[in-house]
């Protein structure tokens, strides 16, 4: 076929007149001056969560520094001990929670919609107010630091040091605030991210075509999905316990610290993998272009980072090795932390395979890659050794460990995010970083990471514990301590060399002209596009469509594919089928508001009201917080229906979408997903402390439980308010919308009555929860029914406001069909709720 | 205190020595793997394309990273969980209590002779297996000689067993390894393994009540003790002092360190422990008795120092 026949068997083989390219530009132009701050598009919220997540990583790498000076000599006196046990706290917890997390969710936000040709994020708000929220708690939780109000009980927080007696003061309720941020903004990554790979992907971008590092983040926000509930439960427990006195972790009433551990652990141990798989995709994004060649083995690829995600939730224990486990587990979790070697070295080998099929270029971005391979390598080895049991007992809570943990995280995640800021730089700026410069910076980190931490191996093996903040010149650690520290400040002037670099060379530009495709990609991110991501969403029909679909940029770029131009007249992105990309719908998206800003500033100042409590203030936060977001769902989503559109190819789509295809639906369902973890934790806090502690329990104790008529009733309401909902959801379809509301209300009734009818039995019996474990585990349960059932109440009145507006049709219910997931959800837990907690003590052996 | 030893690198018992085998192996099979990667990798980037064309393919993905770690690791799996053999002697019994910062330390009554309670230092017979009981007081600590076996957490409502034994005569230095706020890092122990009939000794010594004063010195030392405030925490035994939060001083002349571990053991740390502890060890939980006057702590200082 000719030039000429190949543009004609286009979607839009005329292309967008300049006037159509401009209503696109002028559709998606970001805001300007100081509504700059209302920005939501996906390019600029990226940029912003990685210059804040980098902020971070410089601060806690500041930190460090302090703390190495500190150790360079032993019995040094640069900072006391109570300054130090804040440093380690905050440098693991920033590095871990703030910086680790956040960043490769900002990679995440920046390059997904580019890489799979969306438009945007599904829920550009939604990212806006998890970044705003994320920046403004992460930065006023760091500046604890500066009033001596900083957390001092180690990033992993482990009761009862952390506990009311030991730990007195807000220090560790502002830990576990700070914690809650993260929290927020990884589980509405986790939804955009999920969302946005499976229902926005450009069309022909079946799941075997999709890019390496968008697989990584389906497995990573999977796990954010399973592993986040988990410290969710744990930190919220410990907030239960230090403000309210519930006792969960104080042995002397019942409950067992090593409840927290295994909490925070069957979080904890995901949690690298959470960091890690993206980097491991980003490499695997990187070195097909540095080498030129695609990557090798691809499948097995994939089959690796859904292997390491599921293998990732049985290693928890290894983090516990020295807690005095039976040797079975201990054989067990033993076994299970080798097995995560194999998933990892399928990668490394495909990663060689790869370099020897093509020619790999030494440019500094495949520089870091070789560092990568060679300090991860070492760092998984070394892994692999501790998860040997009798070794392990010697090297935990050593420098052993600390050089471990440091060589798999700086290798498997900042190596990699080293390459990928100098390799899609050129993507957001007019021009590339310094080659000169990357390359020296690259010799100084890599030479400081071994400095620094491979003496550290050897000062734990002679016997130097961690989290000390000096030790005793006899015991022979002191020139190793020396190496260490010059290795920090080795890897700093690396790390200040490329903040050099970055302020020279870095021009923020998403549109316009960038530097490009700087290094011959041959993914769908190095598109000649703007913030609008490209002129047209191409056809994808291989892995690497700039090398394999040709003249694609020109043609994409002239708008000869789908959706060029605005169709509708306003943001919009093209929704597609889950596993093939078939086109479905056209998904409006909304544009700049200030309203995520509010709530997020709403939502990080009322955690730290209530921290503070300032009760007034937190209530009027929280106020704020849940208007803002009821404001920016009713003007901005549930949109008034629209007519068909064009797509180009023959394709008339629907505009937007209900019920089951429709974004929101399958948002709800993902948080559906993270409250059954939530719930499943839950319930395990209670089999747990009675498996630890069955004394406490009214099988031994004789405690009266309530009459078995209380959760009976309150069953029964669950059920009715089911039923309720169904005849609601019929009458909404039907338009009849006075039975629809009376129907909703009685579902709402009976929903609340269930949730009252079931505490009232457990207080009318004399249960109060900071009497003992078992009452704290009970109320527990109740508690966060208490919480779906708000929840719901809210949701509830919403859909009722709206059908009184005039805003609910059975063509727009989006307001209504998010209820009904939940609902489902809260009476599946509600009953099983009342299961676990009436026929445990009934028909469980004491 | 110098010769103490506190390395996993320089074992005296069958842990340690065991975690040190694990080691080599481990470690010489670790360089190797991190060889064949390096070796690949450099081989990939600059042989001549034909040369190494090989490397790329499929097989070569599965060989390395699915078949050479389950035979390795199947292996170590293997040779790691091997029983080995347990010594069958009676151990000697010994509990550990962990408290902020500090180490109660309580040796079981035997046969018809009493318990007894000491601090930061355990002594045992040399070559016979010991039985460690470790509890907590308060938070999580965690019981560690590198010199003789891995550590074991010290958890509260828990009680955790820990089997040592030391193969040579010797003073091995121990510290607290799992992060117990504070002045976790001043945490110190002293295992001191010895010959059966020295440890007799020493426990018959410490069984008996406490060294009457010998001079008006040191009676005067005795009383201020008594009712200068010291006796509501520490005991010693045979007279009116009968405190329990802290460490039993009923022999504490006769223990090698001061403060877990932080002060060699004499007259003059004493003194200075007395009134200025909370330079020794920040945050810990006896007052600094400021009050005392030069005389009364000299007095002090020798009562105590005269308690072998």
């Amino acid at each position: 076929m000719s030039r000429e026949e190949t543009a004609a068997a286009l979607p839009n083989p005329q292309g967008i007149t300049p006037e159509q390219f401009e209503r696109l530009r002028r559709v998606w132009d970001p805001p300007r001056g100081i509504r700059f701050l209302t920005v939501v598009n996906n390019n600029y919220i990226g940029l912003l969560y990685i210059a804040t997540a980098m902020l971070f990583f410089v601060l806690a790498g500041v930190l460090a520094l302090i703390m190495r000076v500190q150790l360079a000599v032993p019995e040094n006196d640069f900072v006391s001990q109570s300054l130090y046990n804040q440093l380690f706290t905050m440098h693991g917890t920033v590095m871990m929670f703030l910086f680790a997390v956040p960043v490769v969710e900002a990679m995440a936000v920046l390059l997904l919609p580019n890489l799979i040709g969306a438009r945007d994020l599904p829920f550009p708000r939604l990212g806006a107010y998890a970044f705003w929220a994320y920046a403004i708690g992460g930065v006023l939780f760091f500046c604890s630091l500066f009033v001596g109000l900083s957390p001092a009980g180690g990033w992993f927080m482990y009761p009862p040091l952390t506990g009311e007696q030991y730990s007195p003061g807000v220090n560790s309720d502002l830990w576990l605030l700070g914690i809650g941020f993260i929290e927020i903004s990884a589980i509405a990554g986790a939804v955009e991210i999920l969302v946005g790979i499976l229902r926005t992907r450009a069309p022909g971008m079946g799941l075997d075509k999709l890019p390496l590092f968008a697989w990584a983040l389906l497995a990573f926000a999977f796990m954010i999905v399973f592993a986040f509930p988990s410290v969710i439960v744990a930190t919220a427990l410990l907030e239960l316990e230090r403000a309210l006195g519930w006792p969960f972790f104080r042995a002397e009433a019942g409950g067992d610290p090593l409840l927290w551990q295994h909490l925070f652990w069957f979080f904890g141990h995901p949690e690298v993998y959470i960091i890690f798989l993206p980097a491991a995709g980003m490499v695997s994004m990187i070195l097909p272009t540095m080498a030129q060649t695609p990557i090798a083995a691809y499948r097995l690829i994939v089959l690796a980072l859904v292997a390491t995600g599921f293998l990732s939730f049985g290693l928890w224990v290894h983090h516990m090795l020295a807690t005095g486990m039976p040797a079975l587990s201990l054989a067990f979790f033993s076994g299970a932390s080798m097995a995560v070697a194999i998933p990892s070295g399928i990668q490394v080998f495909a990663w060689i395979a790869t370099i020897a099929s093509g020619r790999l270029r030494l440019h500094t971005p495949a520089l870091f890659l070789l560092g990568f391979l060679f300090i991860f390598t070492l760092g998984g080895l070394t892994g692999v050794m501790v998860a040997m049991v009798p070794f392990d007992l010697q090297a935990h809570d050593s420098y052993f460990i600390v050089a471990h943990l440091h060589y798999v995280l700086i290798g498997g995640m900042v190596f990699p995010l080293f390459a990928a800021l100098y390799y899609w730089i050129p993507m957001t700026s007019s021009r590339a970083l310094s080659e000169r410069v990357g390359k020296w910076v690259f010799g100084l980190t890599f030479a400081g990471v071994n400095i620094a931490f491979f003496p550290m191996h050897i000062s734990g093996l002679l016997g130097m514990p961690r989290r000390v903040h000096t030790y005793r010149d006899y015991l022979g650690w002191d020139w190793l301590n020396m190496v260490s520290t010059i290795g920090a400040f080795t890897i700093a002037a690396g790390v200040a060399l490329f903040l050099f670099d970055l302020a020279r060379n870095f021009r923020t530009r998403i549109e316009g002209h960038r530097a490009g495709n700087y290094w011959n990609g041959g993914t769908l991110e190095w598109l000649p596009s703007g913030t609008f991501a490209s002129h047209s969403i191409p056809r994808v029909e291989s892995r690497y469509p700039l090398w394999d679909q040709p003249n694609l940029s020109e043609d994409v770029e002239a708008g000869r594919y789908y959706l060029a131009g605005t169709v509708t007249g306003t943001r919009e992105t093209l929704s597609t089928s889950a596993i093939h990309a078939h086109p479905q719908f056209v998904k409006q998206l909304p544009g700049p508001s200030w309203l995520p800003l509010a709530a997020a500033l709403g939502t990080a100042l009322f955690f730290y009201a209530l921290t503070f409590k300032w009760g007034t203030a937190a209530m009027g936060l929280g106020v704020l917080t849940v208007a803002a977001i009821l404001r920016w769902l009713w003007i901005g989503t549930d949109l008034p229906p629209h007519a068909p559109v064009d797509i180009g190819g023959g394709l008339i789509l629907p505009v937007n979408a209900q019920g089951r295809t429709s974004h929101s639906w399958w948002a709800m369902i993902v948080l559906v997903l993270v409250g059954a973890s939530i719930f499943t934790c839950a319930a395990a806090v209670y089999l747990y402390l009675w498996t630890a502690g069955p004394e406490g329990w009214p099988q031994t104790t004789g405690d009266p439980l309530p009459s078995v008529l209380w959760p009976l009733a309150a069953a029964a309401l669950l059920v009715g308010s089911g039923f309720a909902l169904a005849a609601a959801t019929r009458a909404q379809r039907a338009g009849a919308r006075r039975q629809m509301l009376l129907r909703l209300l009685l579902a709402t009734v009976l929903l609340v009555g269930a949730g009252f009818l079931e505490i009232y039995g457990h207080w009318h019996s004399g249960l109060r929860p900071a009497e003992s474990a078992y009452a704290a585990a009970v109320w527990a349960l109740l508690s966060l029914q208490g919480c779906y059932v708000s929840v719901l109440v809210v949701m509830a009145l919403y859909a009722g406001a709206r059908e009184l507006a005039g805003l609910l049709s059975a063509e727009r219910r989006a307001s209504f069909d998010n209820l009904l997931p939940l609902w489902t959800f809260a009476i599946v837990q509600g009953l099983l709720a009342m299961a676990v907690v009436h026929m445990v003590p009934r028909f469980a052996g004491a | 205190m110098h010769s103490a030893l506190q390395s996993t690198l320089d074992p005296h018992g069958p842990g340690a020595a065991y975690a040190l085998e694990l080691l080599w192996v481990m470690g010489i099979g670790a360089t190797l793997v991190l060889l064949l990667v390096t070796v690949f990798t450099l081989y990939g980037i600059f042989a001549r394309p034909e040369r190494r064309r090989w490397l790329g393919r499929a097989s070569v993905v599965v060989a390395g990273g699915v078949l050479l770690p389950i035979v390795t690791l199947g292996a170590l799996l293997v040779y790691g969980f091997w029983p080995r053999e347990r010594a069958g002697e009676e151990p000697l019994r010994i509990e550990v209590t962990g408290e902020q910062w500090w180490w109660r330390v309580s040796y079981a009554a035997d046969g018809g002779r009493p318990g007894f309670e000491t601090a930061n230092e355990i002594r045992i017979p040399v070559a016979r297996p010991v039985e460690i009981a470790l509890k907590s007081g308060d938070v999580i600590h965690s019981f560690w000689v590198p010199s003789l076996s891995g550590k074991m957490d010290m958890i509260p409502g828990r009680v955790n067993q820990l089997r040592i034994r030391a193969d040579r005569e010797g003073v091995f230095r121990g510290q607290c390894a799992e992060y117990c706020g504070g002045a976790h890092q001043a945490m110190a122990l002293l295992v001191v393994a010895e010959s059966p009939a020295r440890y007799d000794a020493w426990a018959v010594n410490q069984r008996a009540p406490a060294a009457e004063p010998q001079d008006s010195w040191a009676r005067s030392g005795q009383a201020l003790f008594v009712s200068g405030g010291c006796a509501a925490c520490h005991r010693i035994a045979g007279t009116a002092a009968q405190g329990s939060n802290g460490p039993d001083l009923s022999h504490v002349g006769s223990r090698l360190s001061l403060a877990a571990g932080m002060l060699p053991n004499h007259r003059g740390t004493l003194a200075g422990w007395i009134a200025g502890n909370q330079q020794v060890k920040p945050g810990n939980r006896m007052p600094e008795f400021r009050h005392f006057q030069g005389p009364e702590l000299r007095a002090l200082a020798a009562y105590l120092e005269a308690l072998k």
